[in-house]
């Protein structure tokens, strides 16, 4: 595993230990020598020049404040005076965390790390500045930084300890994570008695112990159905505690797979020691320690200068939904979580006059009795993700790209919640549905800056998540997180269609994974896979299309299914005309004749692909579920019933009227688009001419366009849009008298509004501005409503951090009463009301003409 | 590291009909320096009108000059919006899709957002009725005014060029 297990090789430390063969990682023994020497003998702390890490960390923030540049590095001395060894050394270590990587995925047993590349690798500054990442589920390099902040500034120092050899987990939400199924595993790397930098890798686990089986269960209201949290030591000398590893075991239906992705991660962050041993043997700890400082700024200079290059200066604003329906739902944990939800995320973004990147939430609403609430961390480090794969696309993708941005995230919504009784065990449900206008302020500042090859219309929802467990196929407790989620259709760019069913915003680098695979580690064989018509959004580029797998269940007992994502709500909506992805539904069959109709060679379904025809139906008799619903808790599935597990599909860029109607043809015969709405969406008229279709979908020739009907069709269309449209002042009448009166406003929709009110005095003041509605307008809510909100808003805050450092006050939101750190514009103010790029509406005394 | 595209490239980027290989180049190398003033100059010489273009708003929107201080928000086919720092859905045709039948149009029966929660508002041009943006909002909201370009710090700070007007066009 490691290089130190080799008696041959050379140390350069530790020698007369290496002489010693019976002694396992000689340099890891010497560099305990020497801690134990400064820190008994010396007095002094584990950091550079004896510092304690809390002091370097504290030092490091200050000169970043102060000077505007990350740890004062205003010159890059390194890079400046030897650009040729910084970009080597950069390589080096980049090249290596990647390797890490490939290796030790193969160590894994799970599909989801082994198949789908779920993990990734970091390399730390010690104060847990990312310096260099590997490819992957690269969110949780931000959630990890946070995670060693957290243990320096709580002290973990004295107690327990930060010592060579250690090895610590964490995969606590509020100390720094997304959810609770990504663990990470930390390990300090040492040189001369100082901590020179930190490895860290992530896998995300098939269970964790949450109160229903799967790696994010649906059906808690609070934490405490979460699954097992830690945040702590859990091994001396490079072994794992006797005590930790009798214990977390027990506290997964997935044992097995977890001590192996343990391995995984202990395998990378034992490579990534090694490789920054051999670095500094190369070029000097100095050098190193240069490096890890410019290169952080080297990534925010980057950043800077990207947005810069590609964007215009101003204010691009965006808004998205998405369902969470509780109400009605079995197996809830608390009668209270029986109500629906709906988040709600006010996007706005700020591009500063020096290219400061400033994004804010105030207006979101309270956190919910689920678990798809967010804490700063998974926030900052899911925006984090999807900026490596538009504005840096490159490898210089480091924490220096967060310094860059700043964040308001309101202290009690859903995007910061502060308490850590909230839920958080599918963060992503409300993440990936929050940053969609994300993908729409850059790209209307691509399209302004004529860079459009950058422009997309957005992400899918990346749904649905079929999981469960039970008895499997091996008379074994197991629990199931198919991933096949990893793989969605994306949204349409400005001069492609988006890709069909190709990869997750969460994950570059994802994919569908073998059927095969999931099979043998799924007692869920698999009745079909295909192309979902219908599931891009509609445009002059189309969004590219999701999949559908249908899934039986076979030799189980006991065994438990659920859904999970949108349903009653599309959240990535389109752009510059074009519309949003199609929406989730639920389809399961129980207590099947699937058994018979095998015995006897009949017919059984193997696909949803048009819920309309009535297909599913015709080949299958049972207990059929069709429901436009996009979450269930666990319910009972036997063997023989069946399960729809649908992927979606991207979001839809420009008019549909002007796609080629050739390319909807080729829509039709790809299996994208079902024949009948290519006139309905797209007004083109096409004639079946042959018969050769099977299973609903089309082949190649079945259909021809015919252009006469088409050209009278799209004209049609152009006049009926004269005709049904109306100007948006009459509209605005109205909806306003709609608003007053309350009319066809449903409680769940005024519970949402309310709560945002509750949460937001700017947000309050932009509705009642915009409606021209009286000074104190309120919608009236339901008895059940008015509750919800009073036990969510009297719940007040628990908080994980006993206290912040510098860097983390923004995730201390502010008051109703005051202006957020990221001013707040949605009123009729703007930011060129504002003097310079750090001023805010509430220091009025710097916008003054002088500055 | 391209400095400068071909005139011929960006003809073919504004018509989208470059070929994978080559958006492929476009999209993996640095960011060429002259790409605004060149897409700009393409799109002026498209529109069948002379105010100059500031700069590309939205697909077959643009903020043009009508004087050295009247900036608006032009449709190609030459309507008027509004000022540049208004909302241009505020001056548009907007079309519901706030019922069943209305989503079954564009989207299959049950995978198309519950009428009670979400709406799709379609903004159309009221001169050539294109259909300019499509929203999917909750029953209620207001307009969100999507863009307030800061075209006074882009055109003196970071491209350091002069404000386009009917003089110097």
């Amino acid at each position: 595993m490691s290089s130190e297990h080799d008696a041959s090789e050379t140390q350069s430390v530790g020698e007369q230990a290496a002489e010693d063969e019976d002694v396992t990682y000689p340099r890891m023994r010497r560099e305990q020598e020497l801690v134990e020497e400064k820190l008994e003998d010396l007095g002094e702390g584990i950091g550079w020049n004896g510092k304690t890490l809390k002091t370097q960390m504290e030092g490091v923030e200050e000169r970043t404040d102060s000077t505007d540049h990350y740890d004062g590095q205003e010159e890059l001395e390194l890079k400046s005076e030897n650009p040729i060894e910084y970009e080597q050394m950069f390589s080096q270590l980049r090249g290596d965390l990647v390797t890490a990587r490939e290796t030790s995925k193969e160590v894994a047993a799970t599909p989801i790390v082994e198949q789908e590349g779920e993990l990734c690798y970091g390399l730390f500054t010690p104060e847990g500045d990312s310096i260099a990442v590997s490819t992957g589920i690269i969110v949780h390099i931000h959630t990890m930084s946070e995670a060693i902040k957290y243990m320096i500034n709580h002290d973990f120092e004295e107690s327990p300890g930060i010592e060579p050899g250690d090895v610590f987990v964490n995969n606590d939400t509020h100390v720094g994570n997304v959810h609770p199924c990504d663990i990470a595993t930390l390990i300090p790397i040492f040189h001369e008695g100082e901590l020179v930098a930190w490895a860290g890798g992530v896998t995300h686990v098939i269970d964790t112990g949450a109160i229903g089986p799967g790696s994010m269960n649906v059906s808690q209201a609070s934490r405490f159905g979460d699954g097992a949290h830690y945040c702590r030591k859990i091994g001396e000398d490079f072994e794992l505690y006797n005590s930790w590893e009798k214990d977390y075991v027990d506290k997964t239906r997935t044992p097995e797979f977890l001590k192996l992705d343990e391995r995984t991660r202990m395998t990378g962050c034992l490579m990534i020691r090694d490789a920054v041993k051999e670095l500094i043997d190369e070029y000097g700890v100095d050098e190193f320690k240069q490096l890890s400082r410019e290169s952080v700024e080297d990534g925010r200079r980057g950043f800077r200068n990207r947005i810069k290059r590609t964007m215009l200066p101003g204010t691009y604003r965006g808004v998205s939904f998405v369902d969470a329906l509780y109400e009605g739902q079995e197996n809830l944990t608390r009668e209270y979580a029986n109500e629906n939800h709906i988040m709600h995320a006010p996007s706005e973004l700020h591009v500063r006059e020096d290219g400061t990147f400033q994004v804010s939430f105030e207006g979101a609403n309270k956190w919910g009795w689920h678990p798809y609430n967010c804490t700063p961390a998974a926030i900052q480090g899911g925006i984090w993700v999807m900026l490596t794969q538009t504005v840096i696309p490159n490898e210089n993708v480091n924490d220096g790209a967060y310094y860059a941005c700043d964040f308001h995230l309101p202290e009690g919504s859903w995007a910061n919640t502060q308490n850590t009784e909230t839920a958080h065990a599918y963060a992503w449900h409300y993440l990936v549905s929050a940053w969609a206008p994300l993908w729409q302020h850059l790209s209307r500042g691509y399209y302004a800056r004529g860079f459009w090859e950058e422009i997309n219309a957005g992400n899918a929802n990346t749904s649905n998540w079929l999981q469960g467990g039970g008895i499997d196929q091996f008379d074994k407790l197991h629990a199931v997180n198919s991933f096949e989620a990893a793989c969605e259709g994306v949204g349409a760019r400005y001069v492609e269609d988006g890709e069909p069913h190709a990869a997750a915003i969460w994950n570059p680098e994802g994919d569908m994974g073998d059927a095969e695979v999931w099979e043998r580690t799924e007692p869920l064989p698999f009745l079909g896979r295909a192309v979902k018509p219908n599931t891009g959004g509609p445009g002059r580029r189309a969004g590219g299309a999701g999949f559908e797998s249908l899934r039986t269940v076979s030799d189980v007992t006991r065994w438990l299914l659920y859904e999970m994502g949108n349903g009653y709500m599309t959240s990535d909506s389109g752009l510059f005309g074009g519309y949003p992805a199609a929406s989730g539904y639920i389809l399961n069959a129980q207590n099947t004749d699937l058994k018979q109709r095998f015995e006897n060679g009949e017919e059984y379904p193997q696909h949803d692909l048009d819920p309309e025809s009535g297909a599913f139906e015709a080949q299958i008799d049972g207990d059929i579920t069709r429901t436009p619903k996009g979450i269930s808790t666990p319910k009972e599935f036997e063997d023989h019933d069946l399960y729809l597990n649908y992927l979606r599909g991207g979001s839809g860029l420009g008019d549909p009227l002007e796609r080629d109607p050739e390319e909807v043809l080729s829509d039709i015969h790809d299996g994208y688009v079902l024949p009948r709405h290519a006139e309905d969406a797209y007004g083109v008229v096409v004639e079946q001419v042959s018969e050769d279709a099977k299973h609903n979908s089309a082949v190649d020739g079945e259909f021809e366009i015919d252009e006469a009907a088409t050209r009278d069709r799209r004209e049609e269309m152009m006049d009926e849009r004269a005709e049904e449209a109306v100007p948006a002042s009459e509209w605005y009448e109205e909806q306003r008298e709609r608003i007053q009166a309350e009319r066809d406003l449903i409680d769940d929709v005024k519970k949402t509004y309310v709560s945002s009110m509750r949460m937001s005095e700017q947000f309050t003041d932009f509705f009642r501005n915009f409606w021209d509605l009286s000074e104190d307008f309120e919608f009236n809510l339901s008895d059940e409503a008015e509750k919800s909100l009073e036990y969510r808003f009297g719940s007040g805050f628990k908080r994980k951090w006993d206290n912040y450092t510098r860097s983390h006050e923004s995730w201390h939101g502010v008051g109703r009463e005051d202006e957020p750190v990221v001013p707040y514009t949605w009123t009729d103010r703007s930011l060129k009301d504002l003097s310079g790029p750090s001023a805010s509406f509430d220091e009025r005394t710097r916008a003054t003409d002088d500055d | 590291m391209p400095d400068t595209y071909p005139r011929e490239i960006i003809e073919d980027l504004v018509d989208d009909s470059l070929e994978w290989d080559q958006l492929h180049d476009m999209m993996s190398k640095f960011k060429d320096t002259d790409r605004f003033q060149q897409v700009r100059e393409v799109l002026q010489e498209r529109v069948d009108w002379e105010d100059p273009i500031i700069i590309p708003y939205a697909e077959h929107l643009y903020i043009v000059a009508k004087s050295a201080d009247r900036w608006v928000i032009k449709c190609d086919c030459g309507h008027e919006f509004c000022e540049h720092d208004q909302n241009w859905k505020r001056e548009a045709l907007i079309n519901v899709r706030d019922s069943t039948e209305a989503y079954r149009e564009i989207y299959p029966e049950g995978m198309h957002p519950h009428p009670d929660y979400m709406e799709l508002r379609e903004f159309f041009c009221p001169g050539c009725k294109t259909l300019l943006e499509v929203e999917n909002m909750m029953p209620g909201y207001p307009l969100v005014h999507t863009f307030e370009p800061d075209i006074e710090t882009f055109y003196d700070e970071w491209i350091d060029e002069p404000i386009p007007t009917p003089e110097s066009a």
